[in-house]
């Protein structure tokens, strides 16, 4: 079996051969923190449906917001992991930690697709289902800061913000591959089967690209630097005490949070998460219309990861990361007022001879009928939307009637669809903006010693967090703005959230990161 | 430069406590409405039982982080990790 490192350290006397040694380091490391992300993503691209298998019905938007706080919960555990995995990456080396958290990140997500509903176990499911995405969160804490560090450690200094990009374009590409195999799952079983139970087949899958993963990873040696410094004795007796309770260190990490990653953070998930839920859920658009747009803009983008990367080897990461943040806050509001012209019923005028009201009634054994009342509408600009509402009457009239529910869908036109790609593309090339150089810019700011440890814990702070909990207080902000005269809300409202977390950091970061890169990280 | 960062961090402080206040006030507003409405009670408990716990702390940090930057600590950014331990 051969040694990816040593391969990287023996032949680093040409230029060459050592960039290739890098490469297989890069695709190495990237592989596994990608099926990583995968495993943490299905969970968020099916929020959807796995509220109506996992949660009570009674209430669609309780089931909804429970399924968020669910996936919100994967996001605050991330912090923790950091402190736990950074610790032991920083204690025995990156190459044994992150094998780790990948073994707990598969196997919770192979046990999330085994579940039993909420329909056959009632509470346990929900609660099981809270329990793993707690282990994925910290498995995940423990992933990304140790990949970043690897690569960088093994990357050449005026190189760094380049080869570390690989590893940012994983969360991305993550993402893809969720999206990619939940719609090949649906469009192959069927929309049906999928909702029974095919839903269960990607989150099954990761097993399979797990061990594919691990197989890679054990191939891999440690961290040069790590090794050098385990073999000169200087490793940390104590990386969370080193990292938090020394004062010069921790206001690294403070600068690190505050002035960097939590911007980050909001831009990152407002692109490429609280654009879904607002296409979704505020727009209705039709499930496949809007994977299909998030896979093209995602695609599209992907190397723009590498080349803002790139970039900051050259002009600094900080001019990068602010100028993303600083077009997130201005352009948002326009980008999501233009988002939702295009799919705005109001604004498109109806072509009546190809619209039409049906109405079915369907009485069951108990005598209670429901009345189904399905209204199509085409436009004109070639879009069109059916609106589903089910009413049921009770037989004995003694009974409050059930409220009636209400399914909206909407399909764009093809330039809609193109259009609303690219308001896609342009939030998540913010996202590689801000998040291209940021794993260069954490390795450079701790030494080797707590680096793991010091890096994960802001990242996954203003990641996890501030990031993570993106999608679940924007939502929670446009239902508090829903009143009796506007029933619907304020569909922008939800923007504050990540414009206002943004400008904060965009501020701190003007004032207090350093313009120049630290080029040593030998330390 | 530097006498800007010293006197923003009197800002970052005031930031900080000022999110914990309106978040401990928020809460309680929405709870209470939702309690005497008996609407969504479980809902308005759940979302501001996670948020304040998790944000609580961070705003802490970010008092933290004010504290330093009035006391003059950030005038010197370390321009190499080596300075840092």
């Amino acid at each position: 079996m051969s040694d990816i490192s040593t391969q990287v350290m023996s032949n680093s006397g040409t230029e060459e051969t050592s960039t290739k040694g890098l490469m297989k380091v890069i695709m190495a490391s990237s592989v596994g923190t990608l099926i990583e992300w995968y495993d943490f993503y299905i969970y968020g691209a099916m929020a959807t449906t796995i509220a109506k298998q996992f949660f009570p019905q009674d209430n669609p938007t309780a089931a909804f917001l429970a399924a968020l706080a669910t996936f919100a919960a994967g996001f605050v555990v991330r912090p923790f992991g950091a402190l736990v995995f950074g610790r032991i990456g920083d204690l025995i080396g990156r190459k044994y930690t992150f094998l780790l958290t990948l073994l707990l990140m598969g196997g919770s997500t192979f046990a999330i697709g085994l579940i039993p509903g909420y329909a056959k176990i009632g509470i346990w499911a929900p609660i099981l289902i809270l329990l793993l995405r707690f282990v994925q969160g910290l498995a995940l804490g423990g992933e990304y800061g140790g990949a970043a560090t690897y690569v960088a450690e093994h990357s050449p200094v005026k190189r760094r913000g380049y080869y570390t990009a690989y590893i940012q374009t994983t969360a991305t590409l993550g993402f893809f591959l969720s999206l990619g195999v939940i719609l090949t799952t649906r469009k192959v079983m069927g929309v049906e089967a999928f909702n029974d139970w095919g839903w269960r087949l990607p989150f099954i899958v990761s097993i399979f690209l797990i061990a594919i993963s691990v197989y890679i990873r054990l191939r891999m040696a440690e961290s040069p630097l790590f090794a050098k410094i385990k073999k000169e004795g200087k490793i940390s007796a104590n990386p969370l005490k080193e990292s938090f309770a020394h004062k010069t260190n921790l206001k690294m990490v403070l600068l690190a949070l505050f002035a960097a990653v939590m911007g980050q953070g909001v831009v990152w998930y407002t692109g490429q998460f609280y654009a879904q839920t607002f296409i979704e859920r505020t727009l209705s658009i039709e499930f496949e219309q809007v994977r299909y747009l998030l896979c093209i803009a995602i695609l599209a983008v992907t190397p723009f990861f590498l080349v803002f990367g790139a970039w900051s080897d050259k002009i600094g990461r900080k001019t990068i990361m602010m100028g993303g943040m600083l077009l997130a806050i201005l352009t948002y509001r326009p980008i999501y007022k233009a988002m939702y012209h295009l799919a705005d019923p109001k604004a498109k005028t109806e072509i009546a001879e190809n619209s039409s009201v049906s109405k079915a009634v369907a009485v069951a054994a108990t005598g209670d009928s429901t009345i189904t009342t399905t209204t199509v509408k085409a436009f004109t600009d070639g879009s069109s939307s059916k609106v589903v509402k089910k009413e049921t009457i009770l037989a004995d009239k003694s009974k409050p009637a059930p409220k009636a529910e209400t399914t909206k869908t909407f399909w764009l036109s093809s330039f809609g669809f193109w259009m609303m790609t690219l308001f896609v593309f342009i939030q998540i090339l913010y996202v590689t903006m801000v998040y291209g150089p940021i794993a260069a810019f954490l390795v450079e700011l701790f030494p080797t010693r707590i680096r793991y440890t010091s890096m994960s814990l802001p990242y996954h702070i203003g990641n996890g967090i501030f990031g993570g909990l993106t999608p679940f207080i924007a939502t929670r902000l446009v239902d508090a703005s829903k009143t009796t005269e506007n029933p619907g809300g304020d569909p922008y409202v939800g923007l504050w959230y990540p414009i206002l977390i943004a400008s904060v950091c965009f501020v701190l970061g003007m004032l207090f990161l350093p313009s120049k890169n630290d080029e040593n990280v030998m330390d | 430069m530097n006498s800007l960062k010293r006197l923003s961090g009197f800002l970052w402080i005031l930031l900080g406590v000022a999110v914990v206040y309106l978040m401990a006030r928020q809460a309680g507003t929405e709870i209470a409405a939702a309690t005497k409405a008996n609407k969504a009670v479980l809902d308005t408990k759940m979302f501001w039982y996670i948020i304040i716990p998790i944000f609580t702390p961070i705003m802490l940090g970010l008092c933290l982080f004010g504290w330093y930057a009035w006391k003059g600590e950030y005038d010197q950014i370390a321009r190499d990790s080596e300075h840092l331990v």
